[in-house]
């Protein structure tokens, strides 16, 4: 019972990882109305930033501000440069461009912080809880996670912006029409999109080490778990995440192999929850006459 | 004074141009019709004053020049435009859709009168207010639309077939509405309509198109007094 409780405290600890790459997720879902795959890679480029920041001498949180105002700028940079002009072009055609930004990312890292594994510091106490399962920091990240997560939810339910801005993804030329300023929507919609991918990617690095390759398993996670919990819902997005490394623990504990089947398992739960509700489990039906 | 002068407006759907120098005046509070079959260039006339095709030609809109702004500019002009299909924000509460129409006002207190005066026109959108959008039927999206533009406190509606694919009950109903705002809040209205009935009975004057060129105009009177327009038009 003990070791379960340790266990799941632990899953949740990981799941905090995924939980705030879902929430980055379901931002940019709500603003462009499709995935960023180089979202993942925005997210280590300016985990790297934080990284050299720290490395010029600045405290944790002195980066971790700048770093998140960069992303900022970053994210609308990215959308005014790069893919507003492919905006209208077929739903495949920006896929590949978000490929092409994936691969770009990964290798602009790589040229100039070069590819070795570099450790990355926690701003949270050493301690740990729960028979050293569960440590100080990820205590922090999933508080972190938590007060975006607040964050997102009232920006979307409730302010004006959200609003205008999910309006905009909705049907751009209705919200024209409300006097809604589109393109200015996206971009903005980009430009939080990283920052939280940001946020993410300073608080997974301790745990994974900093690296350009740091995010491809943790993006897939991230995904999974926006859709189990629903990509309109950033609440769904973060459970989603936390039911996921809690998942994904489990199974590596109770399953015999487990511990080799935990990506297997996880990715069963995405299939076994779509199938019984399409949504996901926090999505909202959208109901369309014809 | 006109409150909505255009001259010679030309307009284009890509490399097509739709409208070849088009001629249309709307007096503060008057209410126009504009009849056409398909294809005439109806809509596009709309999307032309609205600034989502390109055009050429004067548009001068309460004293402004608005041939070369924006959508999101000319809205802020006053112009509520109710587009063909409605335009509903589906993943959107009815009453949310409201909301996002009145983002860019700063009365926060005529918001509120306007809420108010939406729903009572149409007490349906207030009992289905926190359902989304997109389950509505296809009249009460229409009242959505017509909601919408009631929130943006306009000076002028610019509205596309505002009867297309409702029951007869609900059609008259909407416009019997129509008639009520326009008489009671002097705004002025341009209606592009395939029903010409309906819309003769609102407006005061006219405009025929025919393949992108205004061919008529005049009082709804003259119209009806048309032959050619009653039987083409009418169908009596």
């Amino acid at each position: 019972m003990e070791l379960l409780l340790q266990q799941i405290m632990a899953g949740l600890a990981t799941g905090g990882i995924y939980a705030c790459f879902a929430l980055a997720v379901v931002m940019i879902y709500q603003a462009i109305d499709h995935f960023n795959f180089a979202q993942g890679e925005m997210a280590m480029f300016s985990t790297y930033i934080a990284w050299q920041l720290m490395a010029w001498g600045l405290s944790f949180w002195l980066a971790f501000g700048l770093t998140f105002v960069f992303s900022l700028a970053m994210g609308a940079f990215l959308y005014l440069v790069v893919l507003k002009p492919v905006q209208n072009a077929s739903a495949l055609s920006q896929i590949v461009a978000f490929i092409a930004l994936m691969c770009i990312f990964n290798s602009l890292a790589g040229t100039i912080w070069d590819y070795s594994v570099k450790p990355f510091p926690s701003p949270f106490p050493e301690t740990a809880f729960f028979g050293a399962l569960v440590t100080g920091h990820d205590l922090g990240m999933i508080a972190v996670t938590l007060i975006m997560l607040a964050g997102v939810f009232y920006f979307f339910k409730f302010s004006t912006l959200g609003l205008a801005m999910r309006a905009a993804a909705q049907n751009p030329e209705s919200a024209q029409l409300c006097g809604v300023r589109v393109q200015m929507m996206t971009a903005l919609g980009w430009a939080l999109a990283a920052a939280i991918g940001s946020v993410a990617g300073m608080m997974v690095a301790y745990k994974v080490f900093l690296e350009p390759n740091m995010m491809y398993s943790i993006i897939l996670y991230g995904f999974a778990a926006a859709i189990v919990g629903g990509l309109d819902s950033p609440a769904g997005a973060v459970a989603g995440g936390f039911l996921l490394g809690v998942v994904e623990n489990l199974t590596g504990v109770y399953v015999p192999g487990g511990s080799e089947l935990k990506l297997t398992f996880a990715l069963l739960l995405i299939v076994v929850v779509l199938m019984f509700k399409p949504t996901g489990l926090f999505g909202h039906r959208v109901v369309k006459r014809v | 004074m006109a409150f909505l002068r255009v001259k010679g407006l030309d307009a284009w759907y890509g490399k097509t141009q739709v409208l070849f120098g088009c001629d249309i005046a709307l007096d503060q509070g008057g209410v126009i019709a504009v009849l056409g079959a398909n294809g005439a260039g109806k809509t596009t006339l709309l999307r032309a004053l609205s600034g989502m095709v390109r055009r050429q030609g004067d548009v001068i809109l309460d004293g402004a020049a608005a041939d070369q702004l924006s959508p999101e500019a000319v809205v802020r002009l006053g112009v509520a435009h109710v587009p063909e299909g409605r335009g509903t924000f589906a993943r959107l509460t009815v009453e949310e859709n409201l909301r996002l129409a009145a983002i860019i006002r700063k009365d926060t207190a005529g918001v509120r009168r306007d809420f108010a005066r939406v729903y009572e026109y149409f007490p349906r959108l207030h009992e289905r207010r926190s359902q989304q959008a997109g389950t509505l039927s296809g009249g009460e999206q229409q009242m959505l639309a017509i909601g919408r533009a009631l929130m943006l406190a306009p000076k002028l509606m610019l509205l596309d077939e505002p009867s297309f694919g409702l029951a007869p009950q609900i059609r008259r109903d909407i416009f019997l509405i129509l008639k009520d705002i326009s008489r009671s809040s002097n705004v002025s209205m341009l209606v592009v309509e395939q029903n010409a009935a309906l819309a003769l009975d609102l407006a005061s004057h006219a405009y025929l198109l025919e393949t992108g060129r205004i061919v008529l105009s005049g009082t709804t009177d003259s119209f009806l007094a048309d032959d050619t327009v009653r039987r083409t038009y009418l169908g009596y």
